[in-house]
């Protein structure tokens, strides 16, 4: 696709190849300190709490947790785009090095769409039922360049549906006469037709059924490649995560409490958390796997507490665990103990360490 | 074993509004299917939105009246009960349903919901109902159900009142019941706690289920049997360890290739069916799943291939086979 919308602002650095390593060890997207507070009636909802992360170019980072941990809070936070009455209160958001936090409502725009594209769990109330496919890609395009020519957006719209493995005559048909499917993909396709950098995908395979889930995860696959994109994946589903991520920040209680490779969590969760999510779930290929429940839900996230927030449920708990909260350390854990490098370990993976918010692995610091 | 529940050439037709004077649309929501569950089994049935997997739950209960075909309950064919044969038919054959939260009303405390089967079926005397429904709290798990039964259902967290809905269900010592995607709205920790509430209670009431779901991971934690449907038909039937390690019909092979694997180190290409499920109210003639499918051959279009035994208790309508 000719990169005709170049992006704006930023010192980005040098072209990421051709992507077919994932991560590059360059950070595209820094978050530092985040936190995020919700006013309501009876307190304070502290749905993120000075939370750090770090995204290389080039790899995908999936973000697991239950529903009410933080995690579509934290993606929307990365527009700036968190619900009423939800507040950054303290925190950056680097993109390329650039506080997008300090940015006007002007500048904003150059970020949401040409650096950084969303897209959201349900397709349909996404596009307008009254517009034509051909109509959202104009004003989307229109949006960001009002003089860019109707002819030249209708070419790279059809290009773009190819890619996506939709028919041209589609472009001038309506939401209602697209699939679950089509409609999801033509949701990236208003996405990556802006030729963002980061893509955040937030549960965007919620809403639809098995066999076009894993086919949306392919395609997804794909365009990462073709577009050298980094992609934040928000999901609930592990079984996803672990198709398509690198790696992976588990999320709990507004926190990040275990970060590392997919091959790491999945095969060596070092957090109670992790280790619990892991065994709740069913894996088709093993034979009748014993699924271990998870007691308890999460907290409320309105009473401050000075515990590690996963202490009520967790199986390890100590005395320490009752009186402070982990912080996010790198694993103290010798190298050894890690699963070798198979070959979808990226090579972000080597950039950063993986890293536990758990008193049982801060032993040695 | 017995067979408890027998589905017998189901069918079932809606008609959808049309505009004046256009032909008449119907939906084919499930077309001619038959399946009998054993006493104390749980037989799956597996497919896509759309496959009419939850119309042939609801066939079964009579909550919708089929088209034609016949259902029996321990050899009894329940199609032709009256109201009051039928409300005597509910106390042995419950539903739970995906949403737990739209299953409640919201102006039912816990104790008023699960202790209102027991009024309407008039079970036990006033005064013992609500030892009966403490009793079953208990059971699932809703403790302490003192305190539990009296809260409002927006008190109650999405595990608690599903475990609530499960309650009710078995309040009336029900011998089989209609799960119908009853963890497909749950989060991870509470699908588990869920699924193995259900097998806890299938072992402590001697029950049989016939669970509804798209998460063929889950049928096989589950179920004895798994069929899977296409389109209002059942393609494949077999025993657990048959369909999961023997699959026939091209279908079936498509909806075990996209399930997600969590273990990264299982990255594969998984060759899936092109397109989405089609309507039913204009399915593809002969073999529905034809225009997806990559073995599709020419009498694939021209007729319905039968459900054929490929192996002993193992069904396939495949033309292949």
């Amino acid at each position: 696709m000719p990169a005709t919308m170049t992006a704006t602002g930023g010192s980005a650095g040098p072209p990421s190849g051709d992507g077919a390593v994932a991560g590059t060890g360059e950070v595209l997207l820094g978050v530092r300190n985040l936190s995020i507070h919700y006013p309501i009636a009876i307190g304070t909802v502290r749905a993120v709490t000075d939370l750090s992360l770090d995204v290389y170019r080039g790899e995908v980072l999936g973000v697991v947790g239950e529903s009410g941990c933080g995690k579509s809070t934290l993606g929307l936070s990365i527009l700036n785009l968190q619900k009423s009455p939800g507040r950054i209160v303290s925190g950056e958001i680097l993109v390329n090095g650039h506080d997008i936090l300090a940015l006007g409502p002007e500048d904003i725009r150059a970020v949401r769409g040409p650096k950084i594209g969303m897209i959201f769990q349900n397709p349909l109330t996404s596009l307008d039922p009254l517009m034509s496919i051909k109509d959202h890609f104009i004003e989307t395009m229109r949006a960001h360049d009002p003089k860019i020519r109707k002819g030249q957006i209708i070419a790279r719209a059809e290009a773009m549906l190819e890619d996506l493995g939709i028919e041209k005559r589609r472009l001038s048909e309506y939401p209602f006469q697209l699939s679950g499917g089509m409609r999801q993909r033509i949701m990236i396709g208003l996405t990556l037709i802006l030729d963002p950098e980061l893509l955040l995908a937030d549960e965007p395979t919620t809403a639809l059924d098995v066999i076009v889930e894993a086919g949306f995860t392919e395609l997804l696959a794909k365009l990462k490649r073709k577009y050298n994109l980094t992609v934040v994946l928000v999901s609930h589903n592990l079984g996803l995560v672990a198709e398509i991520a690198d790696r992976i920040a588990v999320m709990y209680a507004g926190r990040i409490v275990e970060l590392a490779t997919a091959l790491e969590i999945f095969q060596d969760p070092r957090h109670p958390y992790t280790r619990g999510l892991m065994d709740c779930v069913p894996n088709i290929l093993l034979d009748r796997k014993e699924l271990v429940a998870m007691p308890g839900s999460p907290p409320d996230l309105v009473n401050e507490s000075p515990c590690c927030p996963f202490a009520p449920r967790c199986p390890k708990v100590f005395a320490r665990c009752l009186a402070e909260t982990p912080r996010l350390l790198a694993d103290a854990a010798p190298a050894g103990a890690a699963p070798a490098a198979a070959a979808s370990a990226p090579a972000a993976s080597a950039a950063a360490p993986r890293a536990v918010a758990c008193f049982l692995h801060e032993r040695t610091n | 074993m017995a067979t408890l529940v027998k589905a017998e050439r189901l069918v079932k037709e809606f008609r959808v509004k049309s505009a004046i004077l256009s032909p008449k649309k119907i939906v084919h929501a499930v077309d001619d299917v038959s399946f009998e569950i054993a006493e104390g089994e749980v037989l799956g049935l597996a497919g896509e939105s759309g496959s009419g997997k939850s119309t042939t739950g609801r066939l079964l209960l009579r909550l919708i009246e089929p088209t034609s075909g016949r259902v029996e309950y321990r050899g009894t064919d329940v199609t032709a009960f009256g109201s009051e044969e039928l409300r005597r038919l509910r106390q042995k054959i419950q539903i739970v349903f995906q949403d737990p939260v739209s299953s409640l009303s919201p102006r039912m405390s816990v104790g008023q919901a699960i202790g209102h089967p027991l009024e309407i079926h008039r079970l036990g005397a006033k005064e013992s109902r609500k030892e009966t429904v403490l009793s079953i709290m208990e059971k699932v798990g809703l403790s302490p159900a003192e305190y539990i039964y009296r809260k409002y259902p927006h008190q109650l967290s999405g595990g608690q009142s599903q475990r609530v809905v499960l309650a009710r269900a078995l309040v009336t010592r029900p011998d089989f019941v209609v799960a119908d995607e009853p963890i497909a709205m749950a989060d991870v920790s509470v699908r588990a706690l869920i699924l193995r509430l259900m097998q806890d209670l299938k072992a402590e009431f001697g029950l049989t289920y016939l669970f509804i779901t798209h998460d063929l991971a889950t049928a096989k934690y589950l179920c004895d049997r798994v069929a899977i449907m296409y389109l209002g038909r059942i393609v494949e039937l077999a025993s657990r360890d048959e369909l999961f390690s023997k699959p026939h019909h091209p279908y079936a092979k498509a909806l075990l290739a996209a399930v997600p694997i969590p273990d990264p180190r299982v990255r594969k290409p998984k060759n899936l069916p092109t397109g989405e499920i089609p309507s039913a109210i204009d399915p593809p003639g002969g073999c529905h799943f034809h225009p997806r499918c990559p073995h599709a051959m020419k009498v694939c279009s021209e007729g319905r291939p039968p459900l054929r035994e490929v192996a002993p208790g193992h069904v396939s309508a495949c033309y292949l086979d």
